[in-house]
């Protein structure tokens, strides 16, 4: 029953074999290797899973894997192919995260916002990772840093 | 003191690169390759209950089943303080999920189908769900066998009831405290379960190979601890420390869920059973909520007597626990909050009941603030209480009576140094205490409310740190210690310790995660100690480096050892100004003399710490004798509350917490622990909301009704203020801080929410539901439906404190 499916994973086409009933989460880290989003909950509350799908974040734990065929997937892995992003440097600098745990999820949703709205606001740069829960941080540092890289970019301007 | 270049700087985390890019690797992220087992758990629907029998004949016929494991295959007990947990329970169930059987297959979906064909029977018995109920006479009981059970020397069950553990601590004279107050008041606080929702789930991976050696990589706080609770349950089958090996990479969080050995034991017991294949067992987020640890609730009466000028005369504190089905670590939170009730006040007359009452709900454990939370949301709001009965202003009551260096505490030691005073100031100056506020909405009501706290680590005498060190060939240095980053920023704070005394550069040193097999000991990550005491470690290791090296410079050249001193990465001599000889130069390969020999080798050591000056040994009566916390820290914090009138809507305006780090080695990652803790204080009073149904199932086992904060519900405005009167036996003056900061929250909002619109909650959590019912004059117990939060169900205000006939045992 297994289905190939080809997809466009970090940037590099890649080929798998997949069971019909296959969650996404579970074919990127037991089967493509991609181990930086985490299985949180499996039911879409807690963000750890988050990837981009053709540049959208997508909850991979749910999702199948054969939805994502002929598709484009971003992970933290991809991101910095070139070096830290701008929200990389901004979040070390900002001492970001404490366990680390929700980093990957997070770091997607705030790369997506970035894209479509350089320069948010806090508000909406709480709005963006609300689906990403952190329990250590309080949020505080992660809002800064992506406040901060708008800050920076219009100040460069 | 001589000037500081390392400690006290803001370094940056030396973990955060790897997890920015994603490269940092947990438990779940290691590969097995294709042999690895998945592992799925049958468990108990029923509370209470006898197991008649466990048919695992149509599991084990499933194609793709390895083994299925049971009580019968795997029959020990462990614990930490009190050994009263089973790995699988052979003859009874004490909580609902409670694991009865595992299947142990080649993939997770078999392993998850198979399990739904073991066969259980059950007796059904009849649960222990109300703390009345637990401690009647002829009560139902949950441990038959509490009287065999091995235990640590100060813990004290009662067989033949369901007491676990009865913490009672005497000072003065209590009636005559009463006599001289002007005022007694006296009331009653409940504060349910909390669970501690660290976003990466429990995960272990356990291989036992044919050479008959166990390694366990595990999502832990606790490696050694780990080994050494498995090793003692797995001892009858002829396993010791040398065999089993614990590795700890990265963890997704803590809080007190990862300490100790809970879900491990799962992973450890399949993993003998299916030699020579590594088998995993990954908690779902529902098993996270119901089988790790959970935050106790409890039932706690406060007596407070006073002088009309605001002197504390004495204090009666009873606290009733529901400690749930297995208190192995759950008891050891009891005791440090009967040690520890008075709170940061110099109370003459004191007595302190702390009861830890076996329950038919999940095992109890540490949670972030070890029991401390609890109490402080009931001494907190009656101290503010209190002082409006006498009229005067809260905060200055709680600085009447706030505790100082060499105060006698209630179990009989000193008091250590204490910034407390400080940090009442700071924050009431921060807050803008006693200026009132008006929001411009007219639907908007703002109040602000005021909390003291301390909190001591909760450890056994003999809790040890160690550390070893080791330069490389170009100066840089490894440190393999076994305190855990469990994301407070540990490894930072070890290297900026190291760096202090060998003035080698933070980001020239690397600290590893913990091995068992070759990192130093640690007894565990718990109780805000290891800055400390690992801290402490570390700093010996660094000195005992920094002996090693000048010996080499001696007798290499000659140099009077008293005259060298290390500066920028070199040795140097005052002696000889023009002298200097980089680390690097000589810490692998030695200094080589004019005859072409070399003298030296490879620089490397090691460094212990014990609080040697502790005890647990006291009168069980009393409590008097002993010195069994090593220090408080203490902190004041405020909030200012906005409440929407008509949705009962909170929003935290402004949050200020000041605690006192002794010396902050690193201030923004206290300011981080400051902001973190808040937030999660705040949960507790605001959003957090657990649910058991009347038959002990946990109804809201997940993030969609079980609610923590988002980035859309954290505070306007948190202000951390850090305060540094130092702890003379700490480094370089540090103590810890990490889980104090969340102790204080619950009970500034109902001081807060008191404030500004006149409703006086005595129970947690303060919602926005229960604050708009309350405030129209609805009382929520009527209409919260038939759930309960804790095993309580009566009417606080009526409560019997005294279970006379369950404690004649």
């Amino acid at each position: 029953m297994n289905q190939r499916i080809t997809l466009k994973l970090n940037g590099e086409t890649r080929s798998v074999d997949v069971e019909p009933s296959d969650i996404l989460i579970d074919v990127l880290r037991e089967k493509l290797g991609v181990k930086s989003p985490k299985i949180g909950c499996e039911k879409g509350d807690c963000g750890t899973c988050t990837i981009l799908l053709d540049g959208k974040t997508v909850r991979s734990c749910l999702i199948l894997a054969i939805e994502v065929d002929g598709h484009e997937i971003t992970t933290v892995e991809g991101l910095n192919r070139e070096g830290l992003t701008p929200l990389q440097r901004s979040l070390l600098e900002h001492g970001s995260f404490q366990c680390g745990f929700c980093a990957p999820g997070v770091v997607l949703s705030a790369t997506e916002l970035l894209e479509k709205n350089p320069q948010p606001t806090e508000e909406e740069a709480k709005e963006a990772i609300a689906g990403n829960l952190c329990r250590c941080t309080g949020y505080e540092p992660i809002i800064k840093a992506i406040v901060g890289v708008g800050q920076k970019a219009g100040g460069r301007v | 003191m001589t000037q500081l270049n390392f400690v006290g700087e803001s370094s940056k985390r030396i973990d955060l690169l790897a997890k920015v890019t994603g490269a940092a690797t947990y438990v779940d992220d290691l590969d097995f390759g294709g042999d690895l087992l998945y592992a799925e758990i049958v468990e108990s629907p029923y509370a209470h209950a006898l197991i008649k029998s466990i048919n695992t004949a149509a599991a084990e016929k499933v194609p793709g089943v390895v083994r299925v494991v049971t009580g019968k295959d795997f029959p020990y007990r462990f614990g930490l303080y009190m050994q009263d947990r089973f790995s699988f329970p052979t003859d009874r169930v004490r909580f609902v999920g409670e694991q009865v059987a595992a299947v142990v297959a080649r993939d997770a979906k078999t392993a998850k189908r198979a399990a739904k064909l073991v066969k259980v029977v059950y007796e059904e018995l009849e649960p222990v769900l109300d703390l009345t109920e637990a401690l009647k006479d002829n009560a139902v009981l949950v441990h038959p066998d509490l009287g065999n059970y091995t235990r640590c020397p100060w813990f004290f069950p009662q067989a033949g009831t369901n007491i676990a553990h009865w913490r009672k601590t005497r000072k003065g004279n209590i009636e005559q405290g009463f006599k001289e107050a002007d005022l007694v008041f006296e009331d009653t606080y409940t504060v349910p379960r909390y669970t501690h929702c660290a976003i990466e789930p429990h995960v272990i991976v356990g291989l036992y190979d044919l050479a008959g050696r166990l390694t366990l990589w595990s999502a832990s706080q606790s490696p050694y601890t780990q080994r050494n609770v498995i090793a003692q349950a797995l001892a009858p089958l002829g396993l010791s420390h040398k065999d089993i090996r614990v590795v700890t990479p990265y963890v997704g969080g803590g809080f007190g869920g990862k300490a100790g050995v809970s879900m491990e034991i799962i992973g450890a017991a399949l993993a003998m059973m299916v030699k020579s294949h590594p088998v995993k067992v990954r908690w779902t987020r529902a098993q996270e909520f119901y089988n790790t640890y959970q935050r106790q609730g409890v039932v706690a009466r406060i007596k407070l007597g006073v002088k009309k000028d605001g002197t504390i005369t004495a204090i009666e504190h009873s606290l009733h626990w529901d400690a749930g089905g297995y208190v192995e670590y759950g008891a050891n939170v009891v005791n440090a909050v009967g040690l520890s009730a008075t709170g940061p006040y110099r109370i003459p007359n004191v007595k302190i009941d702390s009861v830890c009452v076996y329950t038919n709900l999940p095992p109890s454990g540490p949670y972030r603030g070890f029991g401390y939370s609890e109490f402080h949301f009931g001494l907190e709001s009656h101290m503010t209480r209190v002082a409006q009965k006498l009229g005067m202003d809260p905060v200055e009551f709680r600085k009447k009576n706030a505790i100082r260096e060499g105060d006698t505490l209630a179990y009989g030691a000193k008091m250590n140094p204490s910034g407390l005073h400080e940090a009442i100031d700071r924050v009431a100056a921060e807050i803008g205490w006693g200026k009132k506020e008006v929001s411009k909405d007219p639907d908007k009501v703002l109040g602000k409310g005021f909390a003291c706290f301390w909190k001591a680590p909760a450890m056994p005498p003999n809790a040890a740190s160690a550390a070893f060190m080791k330069f490389n060939e170009d100066g840089s240095l490894n440190i393999s210690v076994s305190g855990m980053e469990i994301g407070q920023g540990f490894l930072t704070v070890m290297a900026q310790i190291a760096a202090e005394i060998l003035t080698v550069p933070v980001e020239k040193i690397r600290v590893e995660l913990p091995d068992t097999d070759r990192n130093a000991y640690e007894w565990q990550t718990v109780g805000s100690h290891v800055t400390w005491g690992c801290g402490n470690a570390v700093k010996a290791a660094a000195l005992e480096l920094r002996g090693k090296m000048f010996d080499v410079v001696r007798r290499a050249l000659g140099f009077d050892e008293q005259t060298l001193y290390l500066e920028d990465e070199k040795v140097k001599c005052r002696a000889r100004p023009a002298f200097e000889l980089p680390l690097r130069d000589f810490v692998i390969n030695g200094i080589q003399t004019p005859h072409g020999n070399f003298i030296g080798g490879p620089i490397l050591g090691s460094g212990m710490f014990m609080p040697e000056f502790t005890s647990a040994l006291s009168d069980p009566e009393t409590s008097q004798g002993g010195h069994p916390n090593v220090h408080y820290t203490v902190g004041a914090a405020a909030v200012t509350l906005e409440i929407d009138r008509k949705t009962g809507k909170m929003r935290v305006r402004k949050a200020v917490l000041a605690v006192d780090a002794g010396k902050a080695i690193n201030p923004e990652l206290v300011r981080s622990q400051v902001v973190g803790g808040v937030v999660q204080g705040l949960a507790t009073a605001l959003y957090e909301d657990i649910r058991y149904s009347r038959k002990g199932k946990l109804l809201n086992a997940n993030f969609t009704d079980y609610k923590i904060p988002t980035a859309m519900d954290v505070p306007d405005e948190i202000v951390p203020v850090i305060i540094e009167v130092p702890q003379p036996d700490g480094p370089f003056g540090a103590r810890g801080v990490a889980e104090h900061t969340m102790i204080p929250a619950a009970a500034m909002v109902a001081n807060a929410v008191e404030d500004a619109i006149g409703l006086r909650m005595k129970s947690l959590p303060i919602t926005a539901e229960k604050v708009a019912l309350e405030s129209s004059g609805i009382s929520y117990d009527d209409v919260k439906g038939a759930t309960v939060g804790f095993c309580f169900m009566g009417s606080a205000d009526t409560y019997k404190f005294h279970a006379k006939g369950a404690a004649k045992k």
